[in-house]
């Protein structure tokens, strides 16, 4: 109990503040945008009223929205998210639009993929009044997360793009349905394990070198959930997918949640060693996972590079074969040297020697023309945005909204280190896509659909007892 | 289980940490290495889409840069094609090159100099330019030794170079084969320039390389002004004589007059007939007498052995090495053994004799010339050595005039109507049978206006035949002006 009241947030609404900020973001946004277009075109961007009008007014919706079903959210998550979303949008402005070429993607589309996922934000937050309904259905969540993660694999609906076999063709559209599996199963994760809790933490067998006891290992019957998340990121996703960011993505988060539910630091080094043991032992056999690797640690070797030279005196099979090598890479770590702390400016760069820039390594044409200074903007929003996340679940009540919102948290700040760490070369390339910034409608719907689960479950851990609205309220517990 | 979840957003704090971290040092600390990197590529991309200010010979720009409005590029263009090719080089996909290379920080605004100018223009809007670079090149002199090299280099390999004796000023710099500028510049289509210059770059008779200035030949007789010089420098005259037979034993072999027979019909020649009619023998046997130092000490003077020069486009290193062996010594006596000349480094031997024994640095670039035609920078004539004492220079000179004038002197064809010129042949050998036919010279005599050295790479036959028509051609057009 003390414990709960020590962790628990004030009932304010701080409803303005969020105003105050959300109209900051906005502004952000458009000033970036004209930013853009006077630097490149030396004229105003002539949609600038469609994207301050459809933009600003989209947001500012949402939060009128919050304003009446969720009042006591956390007042930063929608500025924060809005503020990525917008930079995003600015910077495939710049991109596409500013340079005339739209052939790769456009800013209006990122705009009309925006309002699409700010409705589905919308509708969660108002639906969804209790999150903890979810738990009741752990197993269709864990099914629903398999058949999402398989659905690429269907002959004739699976698409590989940029080698990774993560996309479902819908005819008009495509679709990555990895982006909403991960939710899925987060939210039968945070089931599962509020149910197994107590024997995945308290059972344990002694692993003893003479009389020190050094490890407390969990049975091997306890260990089943692991072994077939483990099977199932490695086979499926490393193997037959080739969809590495994924896998780490999932595997990491999945370890994360077991660590919250049982505390045990013995989980964590099992996992680790499993995964990374496969890793190892893969190496050999699985080709683009070797590449990966290569490019990493080689990336400035000639070889790896694929300089003139190389190519044209070489039938290495890295050289031959586009993609195989680390230009892109490599391009990225220059676009961020030209950029230096307070770089070009936006629309005074030369993005375009990125390959493939408005995809992953969106985050270098950041670096290139805001800088430092501004990718710091960029990682503190994502960080912080993790934090309240974490914060939320610390001030809910609920075992199974502690799960659900420390994993969510941990999804988004995961993935975001996984893309932003392999586009710096902290750790190989594994392709994921930064939350809210990144070009594409799945990858912006499920980081919709996870700021509504935040704003709900924090509007929910922040409202008052419901003892303090006992006369209006007593008959919403019992719709549950 | 508030712990954990504290401990993971630790975590997550930790991660973005790394981030962090990680982006300051690439964009902190590592980000001028990333920006010199050899694969980055940015900058040569970059530079094509800078304003480039023109290159200019008098008044008459030799290469400009206008705006392609599509492509946002600036098309480098050179009016004159091949004739300014070298040395003025090109600025081209593929690089920068000659003076487009060594006056790079100039032409595209980037040097201190003009680095106040860029700002204000940066406030004020205006575009940003880059200097103009004025060469000392004349543009008569260079068309006549392009135009006398391709038709006087029998297999189409030569190299001509005129100084301004006084200055040091390069008034001429031709080099055959050359090629068209614009046809490896041309960025509407990239692709051919790339090809073209390839082939160019393949191509074994080197069009891309600019003999006047980075090939060494044996400059042959030519070198025998050195060899007077040092003998004359030694307390002799131009009237001391020395044994000159029909050839003289070394070692194993002998060394011959070119000619057949004596130098004085048997009897001890004189420096200055010896230099008329180009006499070996009498030349070698100075060499011998005047010993290794003095030889290596008075090529030194005029140029050889002082390591490569920029001018500031690169001269390659003209070589005269220490012979303490007779038999080699009496060969360099003669401008063969071990010697190695750059065309410009006999011009400068030339003009050390014209300028009164004061060789003056070669230099190419006139004056830098800020956007608004102000003066940024400029070259002034600077003294390279004292290489022989005016008395010395004289009589040389005196010599050498007997060279185009006397009744059997060895360079006729180098003889201007009206005018005193002073010459030197020389026919250098490859050692695998064919010459290099070379002629060194200056005119006016009594007041050098210009100096020439030419060399018909492989043209095997006389220096007078074939190099003396494309000096005389040259000195004419400085002259003439």
């Amino acid at each position: 109990m003390s414990e709960a009241l020590s962790t628990a947030l004030p009932p304010v609404k701080r409803r303005n503040a969020e105003l105050i900020m959300l109209l900051l973001a906005i502004a952000i946004t458009l000033f970036a945008m004209i930013e853009a277009g006077l630097t490149r075109n030396d004229e105003m961007p002539a949609q600038l009223f469609l994207f301050g009008g459809l933009f600003g007014g989209l947001a500012l919706l949402a939060h009128v929205f919050i304003r009446f079903f969720a009042p006591y959210a956390d007042p930063l998550l929608l500025p924060l998210a809005t503020l990525l979303n917008g930079l995003g949008i600015a910077m495939l402005w710049r991109l596409f639009e500013a340079t005339g070429d739209t052939t790769n993607g456009s800013a209006q589309d990122q705009l009309i993929l925006t309002a699409a996922s700010m409705v589905g934000f919308a509708g969660i937050v108002f639906f969804l009044k209790e999150p903890r309904v979810l738990q009741r259905y752990p197993y269709i969540m864990a099914l629903g997360a398999v058949i999402l993660l398989l659905l690429p694999l269907i002959p004739g609906l699976g698409m590989t793009i940029n080698g990774a076999r993560q996309w479902v063709n819908l005819g008009v559209t495509s679709l990555q349905p990895s982006e909403f599996a991960k939710i899925a199963l987060v939210t039968f994760l945070a089931g599962y394990m509020v149910t197994k809790r107590d024997v995945l933490s308290l059972v344990s067998k002694p692993v003893k070198i003479g009389p020190i006891k050094v490890l407390e290992l969990p049975r091997m019957r306890d260990m089943a959930p692991m072994a077939v998340m483990w099977g199932f990121c490695i086979i499926v996703l490393v193997i037959l997918m080739n969809d590495l960011g994924t896998s780490l993505l999932l595997f990491s988060t999945f370890l994360a949640m077991i660590y919250v539910a049982t505390q045990r630091s013995s989980w964590i080094i099992l996992g680790l060693s499993a995964f990374f043991g496969a890793c190892t032992l893969l190496y050999p056999f699985v080709p683009h996972f070797r590449t990966r690797v290569v490019t990493w640690l080689d990336a400035f070797s000639p070889e790896v590079f694929c300089t003139d030279e190389i190519i044209a005196n070489s039938t290495d099979a890295f050289c031959v074969t586009a993609g195989q090598n680390s230009q892109q890479l490599v391009q990225g770590l220059f676009a961020l040297g030209e950029g230096g702390i307070l770089g070009a400016g936006l629309g005074g760069g030369k993005p375009g020697h990125v390959p493939e820039v408005q995809n992953d390594f969106i985050f270098t044409a950041f670096g290139e023309e805001l800088g430092l200074t501004g990718v710091m903007v960029m990682l503190m929003a994502l960080a912080l945005l993790a934090q309240r996340g974490m914060r939320i679940a610390l001030a809910s009540r609920e075992l199974f909204i502690k799960m659900f919102a420390s994993g969510i948290s941990f999804l988004i700040a995961f993935q975001s280190f996984v893309v932003i760490g392999g586009v710096t070369r902290v750790i190989p390339m594994t392709g994921a896509t930064i939350p809210f910034v990144a070009k594409g409608g799945s990858a912006l719907l499920s980081s919709w659909i996870m700021l509504a689960l935040l704003v709900r479950m924090s509007n929910n851990a922040r409202k008052p007892a419901p003892v303090a609205i006992q006369d209006e309220g007593a008959t919403q517990v019992i719709t549950r | 289980m508030n712990k954990p979840i504290r401990r993971l957003s630790l975590f997550a704090l930790a991660l973005f940490g790394v981030l962090l971290l990680n982006v300051t040092w690439i964009q902190a600390v590592q980000a001028e290495w990333l920006q010199d990197h050899e694969f980055n590529r940015r900058d040569t991309a970059e530079r094509l889409t800078t304003p480039r200010g023109p290159i200019q010979v008098g008044n008459e720009q030799i290469a400009s840069s206008s705006l392609v409005e599509e492509s946002g590029q600036y098309q480098r263009a050179y009016p004159e094609g091949e004739v300014y090719a070298h040395p003025v080089g090109v600025f081209n996909p593929m690089g920068n090159f000659g003076i487009e290379s060594t006056e790079n920080t100039y032409l595209d605004g980037s040097h201190s100099s003009l680095l106040v100018r860029n700002f204000l223009d940066m406030l004020t809007g205006t575009p940003a330019q880059g200097a103009t670079v004025v060469l000392t090149l004349d543009p008569a002199a260079q068309q006549a030794a392009l135009e006398g090299l391709k038709a006087n280099a029998t297999n189409g390999r030569a190299a001509a170079v005129a100084v301004d004796p006084s200055t040091g000023a390069v008034l001429a710099a031709a080099s055959i084969p050359t090629y068209d500028p614009n046809e490896v510049a041309d960025l509407s289509d990239t692709t051919a320039s790339v090809e073209n210059w390839n082939a160019l770059a393949a191509d074994e008779n080197q069009p891309l390389l600019n003999r006047a200035f980075n090939e060494r030949y044996p400059p042959g007789s030519t070198f025998k002004i050195v060899t007077a010089a040092a003998a004359l420098e030694a307390g002799n005259t131009i009237e001391s004589t020395i044994a000159a037979p029909e050839s003289i034993p070394l070692g194993g072999s002998s060394l011959p007059n070119a000619f057949g027979g004596p130098c004085n019909g048997g009897a001890p020649d004189s420096i200055a007939h010896s230099i008329e009619i180009s006499c070996n023998t009498s030349m070698a046997n100075w060499a011998i007498e005047l010993g290794d130092q003095a030889m290596h000490d008075q090529a030194t003077a005029f140029g050889f052995n002082s390591g490569p020069m920029d001018i500031p486009v690169p001269v390659t290193e003209s070589l005269a090495p220490l012979e303490p062996d007779n038999n080699i010594r009496a060969q360099t006596g003669i401008g063969q053994g071990n010697l190695e000349a750059t065309p410009l480094q006999m011009a400068m031997v030339a003009a050390g004799v014209a300028n009164g024994g004061t060789v003056m640095q070669p230099y190419l670039v006139q004056e830098i010339l800020g956007p608004d035609m102000s003066e940024l920078d400029s070259t002034s004539p600077e003294v390279f050595s004292e290489a022989v004492s005016s008395d010395t220079a004289e009589q040389l000179t005196q010599a050498m005039i007997q060279v185009t004038e006397g009744d059997e002197g060895s360079g006729l064809t180098g003889a201007i109507p009206g005018m005193q010129v002073a010459g030197k042949t020389g026919t250098a050998e490859t050692g695998d049978g064919d010459t290099h036919n070379w002629f060194i010279s200056f005119a006016p005599a009594d007041d050098p206006q210009v100096a020439v050295a030419v060399v018909i790479e492989r043209g095997n036959q006389s220096g007078g035949t074939l190099a003396a028509p494309v000096a005389k051609a040259i000195m004419e057009a400085v002259i003439n002006e």
